[in-house]
Parts: structure tokens; sequence; C-alpha cells
């Protein structure tokens, strides 16, 4: 047999992401659309008006059962237990040292027929490494125990996942959905119906979520017919300016919008406190995989933070930059760019917390020459009328 | 150059907008918008352009650019890093950057020489490279200490064929 794992995978919208010249590129193991025109087009429509994201490389992991519930509690370092219907919560993975495995949304829905389920959105990356580790922290005895049965299923392929984000994107989605959107709140979620034709009378799942910084809703439905529901979203989000938005944008938007990337911000070495996601870590309830450890760790100084940087000329730093006071190497970049919003250079990464104030002055070494920067606060971009 | 330079799409195969950006128009009184046209020139397989000309002292100058076929692939321009007049290179080394939103390419100087002159209002007018790469989008202009480097260089057809193989790669 070939081996399967060599092959990259491709989304439900592969064929009209090709069809419409995009630039492909491979990401994670799926081959995902970089950009159809420009990113700076896409990363300034969706900021002005709108941008429709292929995001069905994400993984969507499902759980069902009398014990999903407390099993969750004891795999995500967030509270699970308490969650009310269509609450949804960023979340960490962590191993048994604290270190972050991944981070991920868990949302609490009913289906069709009134069952209850937890769909957990895990980065692309890390979907094979949490499938594991899931599989791992439930044995067929714990799957199995009676009364408190867990139903995992990997619903990644099964389901296609898009983004809608942007200012005018409940405008867009607003007439295809038959719940109403301006009445749900940010970070909450519901199955709905979709009402064009194109969605053949199928469900799927809206929720008010998004890695912009912009007001925005991510849909999951059923990978046979997103072709056609894209089409139809592609379509009506033209006369309002939405324009579809590969990942390159996406990376732009989300690093002015302050939010950390697995692979980047985050890794197995990053803790919780230093990545300035302690809020995500409730230490006092379930005992999940890392939490003695984490409870030790949140006792101690930290030894690094997470910053923003603002680079004072206009050379960017990327990732992987030292970061200096004078002499004394004091840190490093996880991301950089030239912000398409400010036009200037920008960067993410860590410093020693004594360095971290903003306004600090620092240096940069960008490929061997030093540039000015300082510690500006996160995000670097926030929209209008957003809550602090 | 290299980075996303290779890995690039066009737009479609012919490529409307790089059709479009290799027009000479001849405009009135020397007016011209391009100094340059790209079937005359030279090329490195990192997609630098060379135009060669001799001076008044019978020196060989190379002025330096990007294709078009590299600023499509690339978009998003967004800094250039070029160096001071009076700095040596040679051939096959970088000589500057330049950095799309989301990646930096080193910049191969194609020839071995001194540079004498530099296109620093590029710094300031980034367009000018996507728009007028073969005119306004001129980087350096290098005297040439050595010419067995051109030797090595791609004429047009030959640049042409492998863009046409970059693009079918993909």
């Amino acid at each position: 047999m070939d081996a399967p794992q060599s092959r990259t995978c491709q989304t439900p919208l592969y064929g009209w992401h090709v069809a419409h010249g995009a630039k492909m590129i491979d990401f994670a193991g799926w081959s995902m659309p970089v950009q159809y025109t420009s990113i700076i087009q896409e990363h300034e429509a969706t900021r002005n008006s709108g941008g429709i994201a292929d995001i069905s490389h994400m993984g969507r992991l499902r759980f069902e059962g009398s014990g999903a519930a407390v099993f969750l509690a004891e795999l995500l370092t967030r509270r699970v237990a308490d969650m009310t219907l269509g609450q949804i919560r960023y979340s960490l993975v962590t191993n048994d040292s604290g270190g972050i495995l991944d981070d991920v949304l868990v949302g609490y829905y009913h289906n069709a027929q009134g069952q209850p389920y937890y769909l957990v959105v895990v980065n692309a990356c890390n979907r094979a490494k949490i499938v594991n580790w899931i599989r791992q922290h439930l044995p067929p005895e714990r799957a199995e125990a009676p009364g408190q049965e867990v139903l995992f299923t990997d619903v990644t392929r099964l389901w296609a996942m898009l983004a809608i984000q942007g200012p005018r994107a409940i405008d867009l989605l607003q007439p295809l959905i038959d719940a109403d959107l301006q009445s749900m709140k940010y970070y909450r979620g519901r199955q709905v119906r979709l009402l064009h034709p194109a969605a053949s009378r199928q469900g799927g799942i809206v929720s008010r979520t998004g890695y912009t910084g912009e007001d925005g809703f991510e849909l999951a439905l059923g990978a046979q017919i997103a072709p056609a529901v894209w089409e139809v979203l592609i379509e009506m989000g033209g006369p309002l300016g939405i324009v579809p938005a590969g990942l390159g944008c996406r990376d732009t938007l989300r690093l002015e919008a302050g939010m950390p990337l697995y692979g980047h911000e985050l890794c197995e070495k990053t803790h919780p406190f230093e990545a300035g996601l302690g809020f995500a870590c409730h230490l006092a309830g379930y005992d999940f995989p890392g939490r003695d450890a984490l409870r030790e760790i949140a006792g101690q100084p930290l030894r690094r933070v997470r910053v923003g940087f603002q680079i004072d000329r206009r050379r960017p730093a990327r990732e992987h930059c030292d970061v200096y006071h004078g002499d004394q190497k004091i840190g490093m970049t996880t991301s950089g760019t030239v912000s398409p919003t400010l036009k200037k250079p920008i960067a993410m990464g860590y410093v020693a917390p004594e360095f971290a104030a903003p306004g600090t002055e620092l240096w940069i070494d960008v490929r061997g020459r030093k540039e000015p920067a300082h510690i500006t606060d996160l995000p670097f971009y926030r929209r209008k009328n957003e809550k602090k | 150059m290299t980075g996303p330079a290779g890995s690039g799409r066009l737009s479609p195969a012919s490529g409307s907008a790089a059709g479009r950006l290799w027009d000479c128009l001849p405009l009135s009184d020397g007016e011209r918008n391009c100094e340059v046209t790209p079937e005359e020139l030279l090329y490195r397989k990192t997609h630098e352009w060379v135009a060669v000309e001799t001076d008044a002292t019978g020196a060989k100058i190379a002025t330096v650019g990007i294709s078009a076929f590299a600023l499509e692939a690339l978009t998003d321009l967004v800094y250039i890093d070029l160096p001071e007049a009076g700095r040596k290179v040679n051939a096959g080394e970088p000589f500057g950057e330049v950095e799309s939103v989301k990646a930096v390419s080193d910049l191969y100087s194609p020839v071995s020489g001194e540079i004498v002159e530099v296109n620093s209002a590029l710094t300031d007018q980034l367009e000018g490279l996507s728009e007028d790469p073969y005119g306004q989008g001129w980087l350096v202009k290098i005297r040439i200490s050595d010419e067995a480097a051109l030797a090595e260089l791609l004429d047009h057809a030959a640049y042409q064929k492998q863009c046409q193989e970059e693009m079918a790669d993909e």
C-alpha cells in the first residue's frame, strides 16, 4: 500500500482555490491557499468589509456520551463541566510538565436531535498529536465505563469549516442562517439550519469566534455541501466588499490582533503563564495532565513573558531573531511582519520579565544587523467599539 | 533571488499582468518608462536581470534589477535593502534583500565589480519596482571588473523557459 501520510491533504474547497488562481502552499500537511490576490489586499478587505477563509484544515474532534464532560475536564486546562449550551471556551492541552501541547476551542452544543456533544477545534499541525494524546487517555475501559461512556470521533474530514470575518460578516451570513446572529455573543455558538438551497437543508454550527481581531463567525458544515455554500458566500460577499482570504492574511491579521500561533509563540516548552494564557488554566478543579506542574510554576517568578515589539525603522524582524538590551541577550522573536494596518514592522516574542514594560528600548538582531525596537502593548490593533 | 520567487504561481499561463509590465510603450521626447526591453536583457537563474552598457571611459556597466516574473510571484513588497555605492560585490553573492509581507529574499549580484550607483529612491517608492521593473525599478549599477560571470547568465528565451518550468513544477 502507498503511504497515505506522505500525501498532502486537500480540503473540500481545494478545487475552487486552484480554479481561482490561489497560490497554494503546504501547511501542516494540507494544501492550502496562501493568497488569491495579494496578502495586503485580502488583509485590508477583512479589516474594512470582510474576508472568507477556508479553515477546514483545522482539526474537529467530537465528544459525546455521559462521560464526555468529565473526560474533557480531565484533559483540558479550562473548566468544561460547568459549560452551558452554546458556550465556547479557549483552552489549552498541556503535557505532564505543564508545557503547551495545543491551544484549542471547546464548544458545547446540541445536535438536531437534541443530543449534547462537545466540539474541540485543534490546530492542524497538532491534530495527530492530540488525537494520540486523547487515545492514550481514553482506554476502552474508560470509553466504555457503564454510565460514563465517552464516544470520541475525529470529524475533521467529514466537515468543512469557514471563517467569515470582518465588520460586514454578519450582513453576509445572517440571510443564510435560521438563527439571529445579532444577539449571539462573542464566544457563543449554536447548531443552525443553513437556509440556502445549496445547503440541501443541512445543518451546521455557527460560532461568534475568529482569529483576526474583527467581529465575525466561524461556520462548520458538512464536507459535501461546503463547495456550494462557499460559492454562495463568495457571490453574495462580492457586493459587500467581502473577498476570499488566504492563510497569508490570516497570519498578518492574527499577529496585529496579538493572538499567539502554535509553532511560533507556543510550543511544548512554553508554559501558559509566560505566554500570557494563565486565564485559560483552572488549577483548582479537575486533575488534568500538567495541573500539578502548573500549580508549582504558578508560584515561581516568570522566566520570560510574551510581548509585542515595534521596530523603529523599516526593516522587519521575522521569527527567531535574538533580542538585546545593550549587550545582553534578553529574548527572541517568534513572529514578525510589516503590519498592513500600521504600515510598520511588528513582531511578537519573549523577553525576560524585567524588560517587558511597554516603551522599553532594545535591539533586535535581524540577520546580522541590529534594528532598534521597543516593547509595545498587545494587541497592535484593536477594532473600533471592541471591549477591552 | 531565492525563496518565494521560485515557487510563486503567476496569473494565467502567458501572464496577462506580467505581459503588461513587459510592454514598453514609446512615450514622447525620451520620456520612456523603460530604459531597457526585457528581450535584450540577460538573467540570473535567481531572477535578477542585467543590462550591460559601455560608458564614456570604456568601462562596462551592468544595470541590475528584478524580473517582472519574480515580482509578480513575490507580491506584497514591503521593504528593500540596497547597498551603498562604492561597495565591491562578487558574482553570486548577495548585495541586498527584498521583503514581502511573508518572507525575505536575498538579491544576488549577477556580476563582479564595484557598485557605482544605487536607486535609493526605491526605498520610499517600492511600487516603482513592481510597476516598472525594467525602468524605474532598476536597483544598482555595477562597474564590471571581471566579465567571466556574464557567460553564465541566461538570455531572454532561456530565462522564459526556466520561468515556465517553475510554474509547471507547482
